[in-house]
């Protein structure tokens, strides 16, 4: 029998594979939660009746809904009703963005409610109309106030990614289920794809305290 | 150059503002007295909409502010506000505050806006403050950068909602003298105010409201020392 050692070295490869296609779910998905998030978070603070029930139904639905529901319902249930097939990558890609979308919008709907009316008086007695008190006054400071919730939210998005093995994308977790399947080593593997994770996430918290420090507003 | 039509302004059934007429001509420099829950900030908030209006008319210039019609953030460049709590943004340096509004509505140029807003920071005496935070500013200081953030758009008319009440005593002074010099400029001014020897000092006219009603207005000379009415006296004889 190899060495604990030599099987985890034996498994890097597939692994370092699997990690990329995380990474790459993660920052792409991520990137159209944060889309997705703050119009829906504009949506949840406008003034009309109808945005704003538009955005809670949003809301509701997904923290209401497991996201592996959300991901069988969108890679397996959605091709039947529209009658095309939706690829695995494609699949969790919306179904992690919709997810973590929905938790961001929350994120920003907070953070633009912390800034207090009178932010909001004095950029409108300018002259200011209330898309450039919202672009140029509030968000620039709620967004620095949301940079730890923001993290927070990245980190548990960055573990759900995981979930997407259930529908065969060979990210991270789906990687060492492959390995391990062959290989019966399920203690050194399973190790060394926590440890894969807990890297990813150690890097990003410290990363996001460094951007805290150099945007905090003095 | 100001004029309100029986003014009223209700939040939900607490009437704030009962009937307010009166007329302010340009360059005047009118000050509102009166005790808490008067009304006072409300009238001088309705001027700019910052409250919606429950029914009157209020005209500034040629525009009938109270119109459904009236774009209203273009009346507003024309309308500077300065108030109680400073409302600098934080996350702009003190030169950043005063380009803000020039750059995003007059679309004015980086060396023009800049040029202009030194001016105006040399006008409040903080030149050498320009590339603070509001937070490392005192109390008195952030009023005089909010006054020349107001003066960056040019307006014809500046509101002051209670500007000195936040501030410390020692603090008090300076902004006062600034707001002093505007008004020796010509500057048409309506000033919400407890500072009664600025009123008696630097106002055209004072306004003397109570339960939302204006009770009395005249010179200072009038209202101060030939009182007519029993409120402003019972009021005066508690602030003086």
């Amino acid at each position: 029998m190899d060495s604990s050692w030599q099987v985890i070295l034996d498994a890097l490869p597939l692994l370092l594979e699997g990690t990329v296609v995380t990474l790459k779910i993660v920052v792409i998905s991520l990137m159209f939660a944060m889309v997705i998030g703050l119009i829906s978070g504009l949506m949840s603070t406008s003034l009309n009746r109808l945005l704003r029930l538009v955005a809670s139904l949003y809301v509701d639905i997904i923290r209401g809904t497991p996201l592996l529901v959300q991901v069988y319902f969108i890679y397996f249930g959605l091709p039947v009703f529209l009658d095309m097939r939706i690829p695995a990558m494609t699949a969790g890609i919306i179904a992690v963005s919709l997810n973590a979308g929905a938790y961001i919008s929350e994120i920003f709907r907070a953070g633009i409610e912390s800034i207090g009316k009178g932010q909001h008086e004095a950029a409108r007695s300018l002259g200011l109309s209330r898309f450039k008190t919202m672009w140029l006054v509030v968000l620039p400071q709620a967004t620095r106030r949301m940079i730890p919730t923001f993290v927070n939210q990245f980190i548990i998005t960055i573990k759900d990614t995981s979930l997407l093995s259930a529908i065969g994308i060979a990210e991270l977790t789906q990687s060492g289920e492959i390995i391990v399947s062959a290989n019966f080593r399920a203690f050194e593997i399973w190790g060394t794809v926590g440890v894969f994770y807990l890297i990813i996430i150690v890097l990003l918290s410290r990363a996001s305290r460094f951007i805290e420090r150099r945007y905090a507003i003095r | 150059m100001i004029t309100v039509e029986n003014l009223r302004k209700q939040f939900g059934a607490n009437e704030v503002l009962k009937d307010i007429s009166t007329t302010i001509r340009e360059q005047e420099v009118v000050c509102v007295i009166g005790p808490s829950g008067s009304g006072k900030s409300t009238f001088l908030r309705c001027l700019n909409l910052l409250e919606e209006v429950t029914s009157g008319k209020v005209i500034i210039g040629e525009v009938e502010v109270t119109s459904p019609k009236t774009n209203i953030d273009e009346l507003r460049t024309n309308v500077g506000m300065v108030f109680q709590q400073f409302n600098l943004f934080p996350h702009l340096t003190v030169l950043e505050n005063i380009m803000l509004a020039p750059k995003h509505i007059r679309k004015l140029s980086k060396t023009d806006n800049e040029k202009k807003a030194l001016e105006l920071l040399g006008k409040v005496g903080l030149s050498q403050k320009k590339d603070a935070y509001p937070e490392q500013l005192s109390g008195g200081q952030q009023q005089r950068v909010a006054i020349a953030r107001a003066l960056a758009m040019n307006p014809s008319v500046m509101l002051f909602d209670e500007p000195t009440s936040a501030l410390d005593p020692e603090m008090v002074g300076e902004v006062l003298q600034v707001m002093k010099n505007l008004a020796h400029e010509g500057i048409t001014m309506i000033v919400v105010t407890h500072e009664m020897g600025f009123a008696r000092e630097v106002a055209d006219r004072v306004i003397f409201m109570d339960g939302g009603y204006i009770v009395e207005e005249g010179t200072p000379e009038d209202l101060f020392q030939n009182t007519r009415h029993e409120r402003t006296k019972a009021f005066l004889g508690k602030v003086l």
